[in-house]
This record gives C-alpha cells, structure tokens and sequence, in this order.
C-alpha cells in the first residue's frame, strides 16, 4: 500500500475542482447505443459543491508497477516472442483544465489485438486471439504529467448493436488524477480513422470538438524510425479552484 | 470582447465497454502473469484501526436485473475519519489502511464485495459533521459517464439525520443511500432507473 506521499514536491492543493460541463460529456440516456437505455439514471444528478470527499483522492506509488506494465508488445509475451500488430507508442500529457500537468497520476489502458479480438471470455468474434498479446497495460505520469505506452495499434471490429455497427480502432483509458472528482474512464481514438464518425458510442458525444479531443494526432516526431510509428494524446481533467477567501468555518 | 480565459476543456467521458474487466481487474478476467494482484482487490492492512465490515454492492438495470459486467471503485475516510490522500491536511491518516478499493461484480450474481472498516464523520464544507460514508463510482457498457453515489449506514441512524447532503435530499429518496446491517455485512443495491432509483450527485 501506498499512503500520503505526495506525488512531487509540489504543495498538494486542496481547492474544490471546477464544475463539469455536462453538456460537453455525453448524456446517461443515449437510445442510439442501446445499452445505455436500462442503464441511465431518469432522474436529475445532486448537485453539490465538493467536500473532503471528493477533493481527495487515493495515490499510488511507483512501487505498483512492474518493469513491463507500459509494453503492451511484451508484457504479455513468451519469452523472445512479441505482440503481433502495427507496433506505435502512444505518448502525451495529462493536464487539468488550467493546463498546469498533473503527476503521479494513475493511467490503465486495455484494448484488442491487431485484429480487433480481446482476450476476454465473453468475447466471441471470430478473429483470432494472438497468443503473445494481452491487452492491458498501466504506467503513473511524470510530475509534469508525461506518460508514453508502448503497444500494437489495435483493429477495429463489430459489435451488437445496429445490425452492421464496427467500433473503430480505439484505446481505453482510466485515469485517477489528484481528487476523487476527477475520476475518468474514456477512450482514445486514431487520426483519421473513417469508422470514428458512424460510431454510435462515439456520438453519444454531442459536440464534435469534443470528439477531436479523443482523437489521437499521428506524431512522427516521436515515430522511432524502422521500429514504432508515434501517436500523441493528451487527457484533461477537471481543474481545481484555489482555496484563495474560502470561507469555512472549522475543521476543514 | 475580454480577454480569454484560457481553459482547457475536460477530455469527454466515454463508457468503459464490456471488457473492462482486462484493464482494470485483468487476473479477475484470467489475464495472469501480467500484474501480481488487481489493484484495489485489498482495502485494509493486518494493523489497520477500526471495526471490520463488508460491503455488499450490486448494480440493477432497469429492468431488474443485476449488471454482471460492472466496475465498483469505493473511496472511504479512516476510522478516525481522516482520508489517505495529500489533500486531507487535517493530519495522518492510518497507514494500514488505503481507502480505495476496487471489485468488479461477479459475473454469475452480480453482486462484489469490499472488505474495509467503517469509516469516522468527516466534515462538511461548512464544517458540520457528515455522517459516515463511503463514496461509490460505478464504471459499466451503457454507462456513458462514470456515476457517483455515497452509501450511508443503516445503523447510524442519529448521525444520518443530521447529515447535510441527505438533508438536501427530498424524502423518501435519501433511503436509496442507505445500506442495512446484517452482522458485519452491509447490502447496497443500487438502482440505476426506475421506481427505487439511486440518487446520483453531480459533484
């Protein structure tokens, strides 16, 4: 177990984190994807400004990680064997919404193999599960909320919902930033990719500006030449006020 | 025009998917090998202070049924009500005990179950007492947004009624919040629609 060790030697801020913009996420009823329609709450949320409860948040130490938990290419392999797949990094930052980098965050990503297979036993496409390919993988930011993965770009496959709808190639990410209220899951999707705007959990977001967001540039600068093609994708949470004329009374 | 207020948007959420199960508890899914244990799977140290509990979660549609495919996280004070996380600067939380765990349900009932202590009152932002409780993020395909809810005790019932976000609550619907006791073990169903639907905060 970790505890209070800060992440870097910055103070750790203690601020309420900024309201979310609900009509930038997408909506809990979305009939479009299917199973959101017994799955959505009818009733309007509680809002409430943050307590102790949601400002904090658990920190994870390095210590969790293994040597290969951000290689997606080995980390599952047999020895001197790898994933089979286009190989690529995936590399950015995440930064809160003040754009100040946020450190010591916890990322987890899982996907499907090249062909758009997971290793799940619920799962029953056809295309076949590469023996050498796991599909998760997990690092913590750098202070200044840098992070890189090394995996195999995954494919793109079908799923039932509409009679022919394919998600297109994605990553799922989890990120646990500083403060329980900026707990995230999302996903990453690639430049380019022509399956992105027929997707119907893609549009369960209404605003496309924030589908680029999810959207992962091609970064050949960071392309290792004759070895792994580079994608960048950054990941904003939730900013946090300063406790600059909070007025609390007591014990808080 | 002003100036700009240079923000940066939050990166929108999307649901986490059938198989999330292979990020976030990949040995649950019989994905071996890649990580010793799943994270969050142990809440409490040997040493830690406070009465042991269980806590029993299931996830139920709209349709009644319990979601076999859900993400549980929950995220708790101490017993003595300090949380585990630089933010809490009120003093030093136990060190044998985390306050976040995670558990996917079971893939037959529905149901997970979290081994913890029964948490102390943390105050309010007005520094009234809250009662205690833990706060529970519930991740699942068909969850488009993670969803926030916080399970209060059954056999707290006096610190309960003086709570300030229960209060905010119109009855009858504060008692969705509210887990009873059988022995050590606390049962928390959680409706996502429908006629005993859960309250959910927009935190």
């Amino acid at each position: 177990m970790t505890g209070k060790n800060p992440p870097s030697n910055l103070r750790p801020e203690t601020g309420a984190f900024f309201q979310r913009d609900r009509a930038w996420h997408p909506p809990a009823f979305t009939p479009g994807y299917k199973s959101s329609v017994l799955r959505s709450p009818r009733r309007p949320l509680l809002s409430l400004d943050n307590t102790l409860s949601e400002i904090t948040g658990p920190v994870f130490g390095h210590d969790i990680l293994g040597e290969l938990d951000d290689d997606l290419i080995y980390n599952f392999a047999a020895p001197g064997k790898a994933a089979i797949g286009p190989r690529i990094i995936v590399h950015g930052r995440v930064l809160d919404e003040r754009g100040v980098g946020v450190g010591g965050a916890l990322l987890e990503v899982w996907q499907a193999n090249a062909g758009g297979r997971y290793r799940h036993r619920r799962e029953t496409y056809l295309a076949p599960l590469d023996p050498n390919f796991g599909g998760c993988g997990r690092t913590i930011t750098a202070e200044d909320g840098s992070y890189c993965f090394r995996t195999v770009q995954p494919g793109p496959y079908p799923w039932p919902n509409g009679p022919n709808d394919w998600r297109p190639a994605h990553i799922h990410f989890s990120v646990m930033g500083h403060g329980f209220a900026q707990r995230l899951i999302t996903q990453m999707y690639f430049e380019g990719d022509p399956m992105i705007w027929k997707c119907p959990i893609v549009r369960t977001i209404g605003d496309p500006k924030a589908v680029e967001g999810l959207t992962a540039a091609l970064d050949m600068q960071a392309t290792i030449p004759m070895d792994a093609r580079a994608y960048k994708f950054d990941i904003v949470l939730r900013g946090r006020r300063s406790t600059l004329f909070e007025n609390r009374r007591e014990g808080n | 025009m002003a100036q700009s207020l240079e923000r940066l948007r939050e990166s929108a959420s999307q649901t986490a998917g059938p198989y999330v199960h292979i990020g976030l508890t990949p040995n649950f899914c019989g994905i071996e090998g890649v990580y010793a244990a799943d994270l969050g799977a142990a809440m409490v140290g040997e040493k830690a202070r406070g009465d042991r509990i269980k806590v029993k979660i299931r996830v139920i549609d709209g349709a009644g049924v319990p979601l076999k495919d859900a993400l549980v996280e929950v995220w708790q004070a101490d017993a003595a009500g300090i949380y585990n996380s630089p933010s809490d600067q009120r003093g030093a939380a136990d060190p044998h005990f985390f306050g976040w765990g995670r558990q996917a349900t079971d893939m037959t009932s529905g149901e997970c179950v979290f081994e913890t202590i029964k948490p102390g009152r943390v105050p309010f932002f007005d520094g009234r007492p809250m009662a205690p409780h833990i706060t529970v993020w519930i991740a699942a395909r068909g969850i488009n947004i993670g969803l926030h809810t916080r399970m209060y005790f059954g056999d707290e019932a006096q610190a309960n009624a003086q709570d300030p976000v229960l209060a905010r609550i119109e009855q009858p619907r504060a008692a969705s919040l509210i887990a009873p006791r059988d022995g050590d073990t606390y049962s928390f169903d959680i409706h996502l629609q429908g006629e005993n639907e859960t309250v959910f905060f927009d935190i």
